[in-house]
């Protein structure tokens, strides 16, 4: 899928280039705290739990679940309304904002709790958004 | 060391001449309009100010040489809009310290006619810029209610249950004569007015308003001189979660509200029965729910019969958003102040819907998206 021009372009930061460099090459990249090994996200060179700068890197399973969103309903640069702005679960345990595709901006479509799956997507050379997609709908 | 409950009052309290559409007004003068009004009122010029605290992007050093003072005490906390209750709590810390005597918290936004307004940028490679930003949020409607369907899932709420949150507080507006937006509304209405961003409708959505506000604290003590009935602060509290609203701990709970609140009434040392007067910071109508909850007004799920069942509007047992909130009376892009401004006024008996013999007041703020909070409890009687 192609995404309509004008979507605002991240612009990755040294602590975040890792996850931007892997969802470019199809890899959803988490980091987690060695000493509790819990996984966080946004991406920071240093556990949230502990302040230890003792993190690694992994590769996330993809798999999500819905946990909330809302269905925008007014016209925005780069998106088509009604689209839905959600967050999901990831299968580790944090949580991100991203857009369902592949699936009606309803709310009788997208219910909570639903599984997805990660929908790697590129808004251009640069830059490749982790969408997500109902798990059933899964190539 | 702490400030004692009951030792710093506020003397001086007002809004800007007018609010709701104010063309002839810059943001500035927003800030100094309500702030001569304040001034008015108890007699003081700005040469009696020695602290000013006021809410980026507005530096304090902009409004205290816009007014003429020169402060030995400045705070330019900036939370969103609940900042005016860390600024007040940070006042009266202040007061008790001895780096000021007589402090002014001010607002002015120009959120509708943008003279001067707040500009909004998010930084594409801010964490927002880089992991909210690119999925199409577009101001708070799309991001404060993100958290509303899990929340309803998880207590039960259904959408009448938040469209009736702005029933009653449209009641409390009609009573007010400043409020932008009086007329009675039915669910029907707020289920049948456009939708912004599932499952909110434009009634389930703050006003976009100019206006401005003023506050003016000093020792209980000193109080005593003014000409206005002092308006003692018992508690206050404190307290940031994340501006990224994705990343909340708990989608159906603000971890800043629960801090916030229980540390205000603990200081205070006041119970819920003590609370005669609420303000809930209701930029969205989930947010009184989620009060409630969090303040302990409620139990987990309860908020929603607890409104539903009157007990918040006119002649309920506990009266909220009394000024019509910011879902009726005004909202700026920062309406902490004018939560308080009714708190105040609900204590001096002076507020449009007075609530008759009300003796403790609690104004409750909340930053966008549940980033922050804010909680200071007010009483017209010294401990």
């Amino acid at each position: 899928m192609a995404l309509a021009p004008g979507r605002p372009k991240p612009k990755p930061t040294p602590e975040t280039k890792h996850f931007w460099d892997g969802c470019k090459a199809g890899k959803l990249l988490l980091q987690r705290c060695v000493e509790t090994g819990r996984a966080y996200f946004p991406p920071r060179p240093f556990s949230p739990y502990t302040g230890s700068r003792n993190v690694e890197t992994f590769e996330a399973s993809g798999r999500a679940t819905l946990h909330s969103y809302v269905i925008h309903h007014r016209p925005v640069p780069g998106f088509e309304p009604p689209y839905a702005i959600a967050v999901v679960e990831l299968e580790e345990g944090p949580r991100m904002m991203t857009n369902i595709i592949d699936c009606p901006q309803t709310p009788e479509a997208l219910v909570l709790d639903m599984p997805m799956v990660v929908a790697f997507t590129p808004l251009d050379d640069d830059i490749t958004l982790p969408l997500f997609r109902p798990a059933q709908e899964a190539k | 060391m702490s400030y004692k409950p009951g030792s710093v009052a506020v003397v001086g309290a007002a809004e800007s001449t007018k609010i709701g559409a104010v063309p002839g007004m810059s943001q500035i003068m927003l800030h100094a309009d309500a702030a001569l009004n304040a001034m008015a009122e108890c007699g003081l010029k700005p040469g009696d100010i020695d602290g000013v605290a006021c809410v980026g992007p507005m530096m304090p050093q902009q409004i205290a040489h816009y007014l003429g003072i020169t402060p030995t005490w400045v705070d330019g906390t900036a939370v969103g809009g609940c900042s005016f209750m860390l600024h007040v709590r940070h006042a009266a810390a202040a007061i008790a310290a001895g780096y000021a005597k007589t402090i002014l918290i001010t607002h002015g936004e120009s959120g509708k006619s943008r003279i001067n307004g707040t500009p909004r940028p998010a930084e594409p490679e801010s964490l927002n810029g880089q992991f909210e930003v690119p999925y199409g949020p577009f101001g708070p409607p799309t991001l404060f209610p993100i958290p509303v369907l899990r929340y309803m899932q998880a207590t039960g709420t259904t959408h009448e249950h938040l469209a009736q949150v702005s029933v009653v507080t449209r009641e409390w507006a009609a009573k007010n004569p400043r409020a932008m937006f009086r007329d009675p509304i039915t669910i029907d209405d707020v289920l049948g007015s456009r939708m912004i961003a599932y499952p909110f409708r434009i009634l389930q959505c703050c006003l976009v308003t100019d206006g401005g506000g003023a506050i003016i604290v000093t020792s209980a003590d000193r109080a005593k001189d003014f000409p206005t009935k002092p308006v003692y602060i018992l508690g206050s509290g404190e307290s940031v979660e994340s501006n990224m609203v994705s990343q909340m701990e708990d989608f159906t709970s603000s971890r800043a509200f629960r801090v916030a609140g229980p540390t205000a009434m603990k200081m205070a040392g006041i119970t819920h029965s003590d609370v005669d007067h609420l303000m809930i910071y209701d930029a969205f109508a989930h947010l009184p729910l989620y009060g409630l909850e969090d303040l302990g007004f409620c139990k987990r799920g309860e908020a929603k019969d607890f409104i539903w069942e009157g007990n918040t509007r006119p002649g309920g047992k506990l009266p909220l958003n009394t000024n019509g909130g910011g879902l009726s009376y005004t909202h700026t892009g920062m309406y902490g102040m004018f939560a308080l401004q009714e708190s105040i006024r609900q204590m001096r008996g002076t507020a449009p819907a007075q609530v008759a013999g009300a003796k403790v007041s609690i104004a409750h703020g909340v930053g966008g998206m549940f980033s922050a909070s804010g909680t200071i409890v007010f009483s017209n009687e010294q401990p």
